[in-house]
């Protein structure tokens, strides 16, 4: 095997992690644009996805049915989450609002150990396990899956924030709450509504990634935070900076790997999330003066 | 020490800590009693530094276990693998940790928002991983063993109860520190900052000059507390300083209350005594911080501190009196 054709299997498998990555990157940004607040339960809801789709699945839903029930669940998850916890809160300001994040983090990971104990859980690949040869490289069919629902969810979403009433009116949110306010937008709404869709968006990368990787009730901090550093490699708060994050975000991590070490897989990452938030804060796709004080 | 109106008094306060401190193995003279409260201290001693940087730089850190585990694995590794003196180690351990905090904070502390939290998380996970990968250096999951315990002018900190000493020995000069400090120019000026930040930068606080002070203080602080567990077990295992330590070292200050030095004393105790009473729910940890953060937010923002302030300024409030009585 050439190096040309090693460096091929790596893009490819970095490509389809990072998929999941930017999904989870969009998660943040759309709470992000809504709070200025960084979600950490976002992990916890993607860890979740993966969970349900897989105890569906074992009630012998199909699996189609599982993916999506999944999908629901946890978005109402997310919106249970803001109903039971922040909306109560008249004026919180945002460390507490993270602080918060962090402990329905903890709180979601803890049930979830509760309800399906330590075990290791996944789902069967959506279309066969049979690789797909292309120029020396191989992969699996559940990698066109996670790319193909990746740009539809990231097509939808991007929709739903140019295309709906209430998609413009969270991006007035975002853009100045207090204008968004006066304009008669229902700001507490809003928020609510950005922590139900980050669950949802979320959720579909746990539920398209338990084929290839374990679902597990642990599995939320690492993915959350590799998520979350693509949000930052993109431009924290930029829709298509998740998605040009969460790629490139994948394939370096492949790429170092491959080629270092498995071991530093994922210091590599957080190395990245460091040297970025030193050097170009405002991410890839960001606005230059975003964040600097 | 003098507390300014309205805050718990000092004086009382640090009366009743030399009292418990001193008469505890007195009335539990047990080893068990002791350990378990060597390991309180040092978490007393993390806690303080982070309620520092929670309570008066306004940041999260969630990477402090990354700090801790700099310094116990800086005395470790040097005392054991390369024979060096403990006291140069621990000396090692705060440079480095204190290195690793400027060149984190200066350029982070910069940016305007919660960016500090998120990375000192991935700096405490690269650093966990460390622990765990660099074998050679720390015996990577199966443990560094072989760490010296400490001496020093002759006395050998090898029983229970001296290091019971030198811990909470330890813990009341950084107390005493603490105290001081946040009564200090930079304290207030602080306190300035979580009040609005605009505002302190136009009276003339360089905020981010102050933040970075205290980010370094906590780091300092937490790998000398590293150091002593280090030289206390005189093993070490990267379990120890995983991401869970930082979480429940972020509980412990906000259940104690986040603007108060004294709460971070009493929520490190109580979360680290109370679970030696609850074994049982050894398995539901995460379900149960996550549970407690929630609804200390949600109903005591101002954590257990808080609670005691407002019933002293309510009791002050009824005598009519400037000052209160010290007893409590």
């Amino acid at each position: 095997v050439g190096v040309g054709d090693q460096l091929l299997q790596f893009v490819l498998s970095g490509l389809m992690v990072g998929g999941i990555y930017a999904l989870i990157a969009l998660g943040f940004t759309i709470v992000f644009n809504a709070t200025e607040a960084i979600n950490f339960a976002q992990g916890a809801f993607v860890m979740l996805g993966g969970m349900v789709a897989v105890a569906l699945y074992a009630a012998e839903l199909p699996l189609i049915v599982a993916c999506l029930g999944a999908v629901a669940i946890v978005t109402g998850v997310g919106l249970l989450f803001e109903r039971l916890t922040l909306a109560p809160l008249r004026h919180v300001s945002v460390m507490n609002l993270i602080i918060i994040t962090i402990g329905a983090f903890l709180f979601l990971e803890g049930a979830a150990m509760v309800v399906w104990g330590k075990d290791a859980f996944s789902l069967p690949p959506f279309s066969g396990e049979e690789p797909i040869r292309v120029l020396g490289a191989s992969f699996l069919p559940q990698t066109l899956w996670i790319l193909g629902t990746t740009a539809v969810v990231v097509i939808l979403v991007r929709l739903f924030f140019d295309h709906t009433m209430l998609g413009r009116a969270m991006r007035a949110v975002a853009a100045n709450r207090f204008a968004a306010t006066l304009m008669g937008v229902n700001v507490k709404r809003m928020v609510a509504c950005s922590f139900a869709l980050a669950a949802g968006v979320g959720a579909v990368a746990g539920v398209i990634i338990a084929p290839i990787a374990f679902a597990q009730w642990d599995r939320g901090t690492m993915l959350g935070l590799k998520g979350f550093t693509a949000a930052i490699v993109g431009g924290l708060g930029s829709g298509p900076g998740a998605v040009v994050g969460g790629l490139l975000l994948g394939v370096l991590e492949a790429l170092g790997a491959g080629f270092l070490s498995s071991g530093y897989k994922d210091a590599i990452a957080l190395l990245l999330l460091i040297v970025m938030l030193l050097v170009r804060p405002e991410g890839l796709c960001g606005r230059r003066s975003a964040g600097r004080s | 020490v003098r507390g300014d109106p309205g805050r718990l008094p000092h004086r009382a306060a640090l009366a009743v800590f030399l009292l418990v401190v001193a008469l505890g193995p007195l009335v539990f003279p047990t080893r068990y009693y002791l350990t378990v409260m060597i390991f309180a201290g040092i978490h007393v001693l993390l806690a303080l530094g982070l309620n520092l940087v929670m309570g008066y730089a306004g940041q999260i850190s969630l990477g402090h276990a990354g700090f801790y585990g700099l310094g116990a694995y800086t005395s470790g590794v040097l005392t054991a693998k390369f024979g060096v003196d403990p006291w140069l180690a621990i000396l090692a351990a705060l440079g480095l940790s204190a290195a690793f905090a400027l060149a984190i904070g200066v350029p982070v502390l910069h940016l305007r928002g919660y960016y500090l939290g998120m990375a000192t998380l991935g700096f405490g996970i690269i650093l966990h991983i460390l622990f765990v990968e660099l074998l050679p250096l720390t015996g990577g999951p199966s443990g560094l063993v072989g760490i010296p315990e400490l001496t020093a002018f002759g006395l050998r900190f090898n029983t229970d109860l001296s290091y019971y000493v030198l811990v909470w020995a330890s813990v009341g000069v950084v107390l005493l520190g603490a105290v001081h400090f946040v009564d200090s120019r930079i304290g207030r000026a602080l306190r300035a900052i979580q009040g609005d930040e605009t505002a302190a930068m136009l009276v003339g606080i360089n905020t981010w000059a102050a933040k970075v002070l205290v980010f370094v203080i906590a780091a300092v602080v937490a790998a000398f507390a590293g150091s002593l567990y280090a030289h206390y077990l005189t093993f070490l295992s990267p379990d120890a300083f995983g991401f869970m330590v930082s979480v429940k070292l972020v509980v412990m200050v906000i259940v104690g209350g986040t603007q108060s030095v004294w709460g971070s004393v009493v929520g490190a105790m109580l979360l680290t005594i109370l679970p030696e009473y609850l074994r049982v729910l050894e398995d539901y940890d995460h379900l149960v911080y996550g549970a407690i953060v929630i609804l200390v937010v949600m109903f005591a923002p101002s954590g257990l501190a808080g609670g005691v302030e407002r019933w002293f300024q309510r009791r002050r409030r009824a005598a009519a009196a400037p000052v209160a009585p010290a007893e409590a």
